[in-house]
């Protein structure tokens, strides 16, 4: 309920990012039904002009490139959403723990995260990859451990900052576990700068899933996603087909919409009036 | 007769919930050349506002939105922006609270003090260090040919104000506002700074605004007082006659001394101990001890002071006694246990009973929390009381702290400094404990409402018997509160005892010369002082 009230009060520039990402979403679930064609379905000829019966063309291929936006729109939101969580949930535990705990603890878990920060990233990924094999797990949890040493980085810095304060302190004089000094007297102060963090890694996730995808590790063909759409079609870019803007416009379109929603809730959380 | 400043019907707003409130609600001040004006108030009683309104700043979000002030016969309300730029710190300066974050840490003293002087024109590089070592040597600055060439780090909190008082007379302004310069200061360097100025704007003839929370300090400077309240004047009048006089009520009551506690005997039982501290020494790095061989007994229902000036200690016995800091050496002694050193190896129940009390409030008290959360987290985690019982006795500590019943609802934040400290002192008291640790638990209050917290402790020992270990650095509230007093310098005790020992001749050294610097409500208290002290 009380998310209906502050969502009564939102500005204008949150709505329009709730309905973005709302329209995603429901996109994504309701392909099958929104289009006759199937994701993998050759349907014409390559990169044929947009007409009535192919809304935004054909791809390199000849399939329907907007079947395989809507279909791309489920893997993409899907694998973006749950590698982002987990890297923060890896990565915010992690922080908070060293910063509350401090010590030996902290010690081994920074210097670890510095060598996993050490490898250029694609190669790491890379590495790992062609050892386990490029399931969707696998991306998932590859791309997810690399990006928590950010999100490591940010929430230590962020939680030494709380961990000082007396409410803190109190609550450990009063026996509390580091659990719960984590969960309820850090985390609500540390959400804003994490939430900021979230809308930004959000859209790298697709990115570099493009970036995998184009060197033959990321999510494998015929799987439609919208990163190695861009890639796929990029090519025909030389020859005045614009192709490759529709699902780049599509990513564009969906990390404005979640950096909106996430300004809102900088704002509330900032207490900020105007 | 035309005055120096003279500022009429003052209006000054600040914008806050998207509209514009009033900060300063049409004041007069008059002040003439040479004279000292007090401003006196509780925060948020404008007194700042209007000190800047006389050089014609306002912060940043507030606007003078109606009234004239006029300098040497210049209007400031409406000059336009380099007129201003020219007049302050030429002719107008300001000396801000904190000197440590006026100074930029990067410079050396004397080149900050030559920048306003050559900025205006007034002098050259050379001519201005000169005058620089003169005013230095005036303010009576330990080795001013030499001091300037420091760093603001390199020198002690007092001098540094005072560094910042020549900063201000660099251009031997007509008027100088001083924005509560001692208030960060301890009692005993607060002296060296008020001599200072007293004695500055004597020699050069300069009038001075005196802004400042302490009635006490304020009478050894101003000739004049005018005391503030919620943006408004309560009263006007010459020091002298305003302190044997007053005609207002909020006057009278600042004006009034604080003695909360009678003298009584005290048992010398030991049964009636709850804390013992023998021979403890503790310290943050390797040998280097910040405390060394306290020993001391907290008895039952008594309030035991710690008084000593900043760096003597105090924080850190309290960290030694809660095992934030395990003591390196000596015992701690809870009714009848030893308590485990550090805190992870104490068990519950003897946490539940030693509790602790903050000395900012805004700090002490999560803000994501509710009021509700904030009691109720103790009672669940000590005693384990369900949802109802624990609703019933939120409310009845919210009773017992006198706040009204539906702040259980509210944020930390939505609470004023005297109400959080209150909320910090229900936490405390959720786990009926049966000593609390307040460290300078009044020191970041205004003078009325620490009144009140203090009369709350106290009534609160008195209807549920618990003990306090009182942390301060200020004398006025340990005459008020204790019944034992423990006076500590560089980690150390200097003496202990009976408050009435303590407090009545004849004096440790030490101990007399806290005492004699606590400032009273006395005009001639600051001449006389000096004088004594010169003499002896």
């Amino acid at each position: 309920m009380a998310f209906f009230k502050l969502l009564g009060k939102s500005p204008l520039s949150a709505r329009i990012g709730i309905a973005i990402v709302l329209l995603n979403i429901s996109v994504s679930i309701l392909a099958p039904v929104l289009t006759p064609y199937s994701e993998t379905e050759i349907v014409g000829d390559v990169w044929q002009p947009i007409s009535s019966s192919h809304l935004l063309g054909t791809d390199h291929l000849g399939r329907d490139l907007f079947t395989r936006l809507l279909y791309g729109a489920r893997n993409t939101i899907a694998i973006a959403f749950i590698t982002t969580m987990l890297s923060f949930i890896i990565g915010a535990i992690c922080g908070f723990l060293a910063a509350t705990l401090g010590g030996w603890t902290d010690l081994t878990l920074s210097r670890c995260i510095d060598i996993l920060m050490a490898f250029p990233t694609l190669i790491f990924a890379l590495m790992v990859l062609s050892v386990t094999g490029t399931s969707i797990a696998a991306l998932i949890l590859v791309i997810a451990l690399l990006d928590s040493t950010r999100v490591y980085r940010l929430s230590r810095a962020v939680a030494m900052d709380i961990e000082v304060m007396e409410f803190v302190e109190a609550a450990r004089l009063r026996g509390e576990r580091v659990w719960w000094l984590m969960r309820h007297e850090i985390l609500p102060n540390a959400m804003p700068p994490l939430v900021a963090e979230f809308g930004l890694r959000f859209c790298f996730v697709f990115l570099f899933i493009a970036a995998l995808s184009f060197l033959g590790l990321g999510i494998q063909p015929p799987t439609a996603d919208w990163g190695s759409m861009v890639r796929e079609n990029g090519g025909a870019i030389t020859f005045g087909v614009f192709t490759a803007l529709y699902p780049a416009g599509a990513i564009a379109f969906l990390t404005v919409g979640v950096n909106l929603i996430v300004d809102w809730f900088l704002h509330v959380a900032s207490g900020l009036k105007d | 007769m035309n005055h120096l400043l003279s500022i009429k019907n003052i209006k000054i707003e600040g914008f806050s919930d998207e509209s514009w409130m009033p900060i300063v609600k049409g004041i007069d001040l008059t002040l003439d050349k040479g004279e000292v004006l007090g401003l006196i108030g509780e925060s948020g009683a404008g007194k700042s506002t209007l000190g800047l309104a006389a050089m014609g700043y306002t912060r940043q979000g507030c606007r003078i939105a109606s009234g004239s002030i006029v300098f040497n016969d210049t209007e400031l309300a409406k000059a336009p922006k380099n007129e201003l730029r020219g007049l302050r710190g030429s002719s107008i300066a300001y000396v801000a609270q904190s000197a440590a974050a006026s100074f930029n840490p990067a410079h050396r003293l004397i080149k900050q003090y030559a920048e306003t002087p050559v900025q205006h024109g007034l002098m050259n590089l050379p001519e201005a260090v000169r005058k620089g070592i003169d005013i230095y040597r005036r303010l009576l600055l330990p080795d001013p040919d030499k001091i300037g060439y420091r760093y603001p780090h390199q020198v002690s909190g007092g001098q540094l104000q005072r560094a910042m008082v020549a900063m201000a007379m660099s251009c031997q302004p007509d008027i100088i506002v001083f924005d509560e310069p001692t208030t960060a200061l301890d009692v005993t360097t607060q002296i060296e700074v008020l001599a200072a100025i007293k004695e500055i704007t004597r020699q050069f003839d300069t009038a001075a605004i005196y802004i400042t929370h302490d009635l006490a300090v304020v009478a050894q400077l101003a000739d004049r007082i005018m005391v503030l309240r919620y943006g408004e004047l309560v009263e006007e009048n010459k020091t002298r006659e305003l302190l044997a006089n007053p005609q207002k009520k909020y006057t009278r009551q600042l004006l009034s001394v604080r003695t909360l506690k009678e003298d009584k005997e005290l048992l010398a039982k030991d049964k009636d101990v709850i804390l013992e501290v023998k021979d403890i020494s503790a310290g943050y790095v390797k040998d280097l001890k910040v405390l060394e061989n306290i020993s001391l007994k907290i008895r039952r229902r008594k309030t035991i002071a710690v008084v000593g000036e900043s760096g003597s200690g105090k924080s850190t016995l309290a960290r030694a006694i809660t095992g934030l800091l395990p003591p390196l050496e000596g015992k701690i002694i809870f009714d009848g246990e030893e308590l485990a050193p550090a805190l992870k190896s104490r068990d519950r129940e003897c946490l539940r009973r030693l509790q602790m009390i903050y000395q900012m409030p805004d700090t002490a008290l999560n803000p994501k929390q509710k009021v509700r959360r904030i009691l109720g987290r103790p009672l669940n985690f000590y005693f384990g009381m369900s949802a109802k019982k624990r609703e019933d006795r939120i409310l009845e500590l919210l009773n017992l702290i006198e706040l009204p019943e539906d702040y259980i609802e509210r944020y930390p934040p939505e609470l004023s400094g005297g109400e959080k400290q209150r909320i910090c002192i229900a936490r405390a008291l959720a786990a009926n404990p049966d000593l609390i640790i307040c460290d300078e638990v009044i020191s970041a209050l205004d003078q009325l409402v620490a009144e009140g917290i203090l009369k709350l402790l106290q009534d609160l020992q008195n209807k549920l018997g618990v003990s306090y270990l009182f942390i301060t650095h200020d004398l006025v509230t340990v005459k008020a509160i204790s019944d034992e007093i423990i006076v500590m310098l560089n980690g150390r005790i200097v003496e202990q005892g009976r408050k009435k020992d303590i407090l009545s001749p004849p004096y440790h050294e030490y101990t007399e010369k806290l005492l004699s610097s606590v400032p009273e409500m006395d005009p001639d208290w600051l001449d006389h002082l000096l004088e004594e002290r010169t003499v002896g």
